[in-house]
């Protein structure tokens, strides 16, 4: 478990975090989500004990991380912001290396680094510097890194910045699989990766926590609506003022948002107001002919798009 | 705690010797001191090792001891593993501690080549076992810290070049402070006397083993280490 008190980092006189407190508890994979430069990885490294905040408290597991630093460093599995390896290290060394400095056992070195091997794809590469790795697999190595002392609490920093599609969706597989067991921390500022792997989502921006709650609470929370998307053939003006008279319709709009329409709308509804019948009912007394119809429900991104926006 | 600075010791070890770095320091150490010795031997028809402990050697550090310890802070700062390092659950000083032991055994070990010199001489002629034996101590002591010396300016920033040069300048001040005590006035001359290196290597070189020599080489190494484990802590003053 984590607790976070009150925290305030300066740098100078910028206030990277700003009196921010929130709790994770054990099991839980929390998305810690956040523009650039919204405070995110300054928490991270003051939970991981890399500097002490400004004001405010850090206790993990009931230890204080400016106290008790050795005891909370211990518990964490941690990979910072841009993965930093030893290049001149191979793979084997490197984990083998982590371990010692974790105080484990000789005698499981070997194992673990077979289980870390097999858990992060690592197969091909165990005897190759770190320096010679395409960046999929250095994130790997950095994974491994993270995980090798089968930590109870997991803090992951960008695990995926920099990977293609593949290898992105091999990265979120293992969080998934990880999260089933630990404690899980994820930062990061892309959405869909929050969507499908976190059970909670923290948005951070300037430095203070805007949102707290499950991504579908969340959602649930933004301007309270859905949205229908539709793509009509016949006379816009006449479909848009047709589609705008319906009951129930907050609003009507075009996805590119000139307003001049080419027969495409979205029509903004109150929440868990389904107005998909109503149009097609409309459209087809008209004599109009529907292209397509379907429901968006609020992405995850419209809600960080209206908590962090500069306005 | 010995565990983790001997995990650090043997890491640095490993890339020191994995890469060009040892070899290059080694073979150039070993050339300079060569070089002296036998010009000796073979023009002179004479085969001192004074010089070259003395005088030779010890300038030979000026220049090597900042290159062996430029990199040891710098670049961990540089590329980021020193987050990696101090979130790990070890303490600061075992990190400064297990690199500088790193950087003592390179320049031991390059000492420990240059023995082919006494072993030469003893095949030639009968030399001052104590004389050499003091030399090659007052050699570790002076190495050792200027190495301290040198992963404190490392420490400093994160460019390996502005380590080295800085290193060399504080290294090289601490060598010529006896070399201009008479631009001052006594009693400021001896308290720089005291202050210098070279004044207390030149002590035990001579084969005489003072508590006070060794009592400033232990302070001055000292004073350094903890000075490089404040520029690991210097992240959390921000």
């Amino acid at each position: 478990m984590i607790e976070v008190k009150n925290l305030t980092k300066n740098y100078g006189p910028t206030k990277a975090v700003d009196d921010v407190s929130f709790t994770i508890p054990t099991g839980e994979v929390m998305g810690f989500l956040g523009p650039n430069g919204a405070g995110k990885t300054t928490t991270m490294k003051i939970i991981t004990c890399f500097m002490p905040p400004t004001d405010g408290q850090v206790l993990v597991d009931g230890h204080d991380a400016a106290d008790e630093s050795l005891s909370v460093r211990r518990k964490i599995g941690y990979l910072p912001e841009n993965n930093p390896l030893y290049s001149d290290m191979n793979v084997l060394d490197y984990l083998t290396f982590i371990q010692r400095l974790r105080s484990i056992p000789k005698s499981e070195h070997a194992q673990r680094n077979r289980r870390m091997v097999d858990m992060c794809g690592l197969g091909e590469v165990v005897r190759k510097d770190i320096g010679e790795l395409s960046k999929g697999y250095r994130q790997r190595v950095g994974l491994a890194q993270a995980m090798v002392h089968d930590p109870e609490i997991l803090i992951l920093d960008e695990p995926t910045v920099g990977l293609d599609p593949n290898q992105i969706a091999e990265i979120r597989d293992l969080i998934k699989e990880l999260g089933r067991a630990k404690t899980l921390v994820l930062c990061t500022h892309i959405l869909s990766e929050v969507e499908q792997t976190c059970n909670r989502v923290l948005i951070i921006n300037r430095g203070k926590i805007v949102a707290d709650g499950t991504p579908n609470s969340l959602r649930a929370a933004a301007r309270g609506q859905d949205r229908i998307f539709v793509e009509v053939k016949g006379p816009s003006n006449e479909i848009r003022a047709a589609l705008e008279s319906l009951p129930g319709a907050a609003r009507v709009a075009t996805p590119d948002g000139s307003g001049v329409g080419d027969g495409r709308f979205i029509i903004e509804t109150a929440a868990g107001h389904d107005l998909r019948e109503q149009v097609f009912t409309l459209i087809r007394d008209r004599h109009w002919i529907l292209l397509e119809i379907r429901r968006e429900a609020v992405r995850l991104e419209d809600v960080f798009r209206q908590l962090t926006s500069s306005s | 705690m010995l565990a983790n600075t001997w995990t650090f010791t043997q890491r640095e070890l490993k890339s020191y010797f994995n890469s060009p770095v040892a070899y290059v320091i080694l073979t150039l150490f070993l050339l300079i001191s060569g070089w002296f010795f036998t010009a000796g031997l073979f023009l002179v028809n004479q085969a001192d090792l004074r010089d070259v402990i003395a005088i030779i050697i010890p300038l030979i550090f000026l220049f090597f001891v900042p290159a062996i310890t430029m990199r040891l802070i710098a670049e961990e700062k540089k590329s980021g593993t020193l987050e990696l390092l101090v979130t790990m659950p070890v303490r600061d000083v075992e990190i400064v501690l297990g690199k500088y032991l790193a950087a003592l055994g390179l320049l031991a070990s390059a000492l420990l080549l240059t023995f082919a010199y006494p072993l030469t001489l003893s095949i030639l002629g009968d030399p001052d076992r104590g004389a050499l034996i003091g030399g090659y101590f007052g050699l570790v002591l002076m190495g050792g810290s200027y190495l301290a010396i040198g992963m404190f300016t490392s420490g400093l920033t994160h460019n390996q070049i502005v380590a080295f040069i800085t290193g060399f300048v504080l290294i090289f001040a601490f060598f010529m402070l006896d070399k201009v005590l008479v631009f001052f006035p006594g009693p400021v001359a001896s308290v720089l006397e005291y202050l210098s290196v070279s004044y207390h290597f030149e002590n035990i070189a001579r084969g005489v083993l003072d508590t006070r020599d060794l009592i400033y080489y232990g302070s001055l190494i000292t004073v350094f280490l903890v000075l490089a484990v404040r520029t690991l802590e210097s992240r959390k003053w921000r």
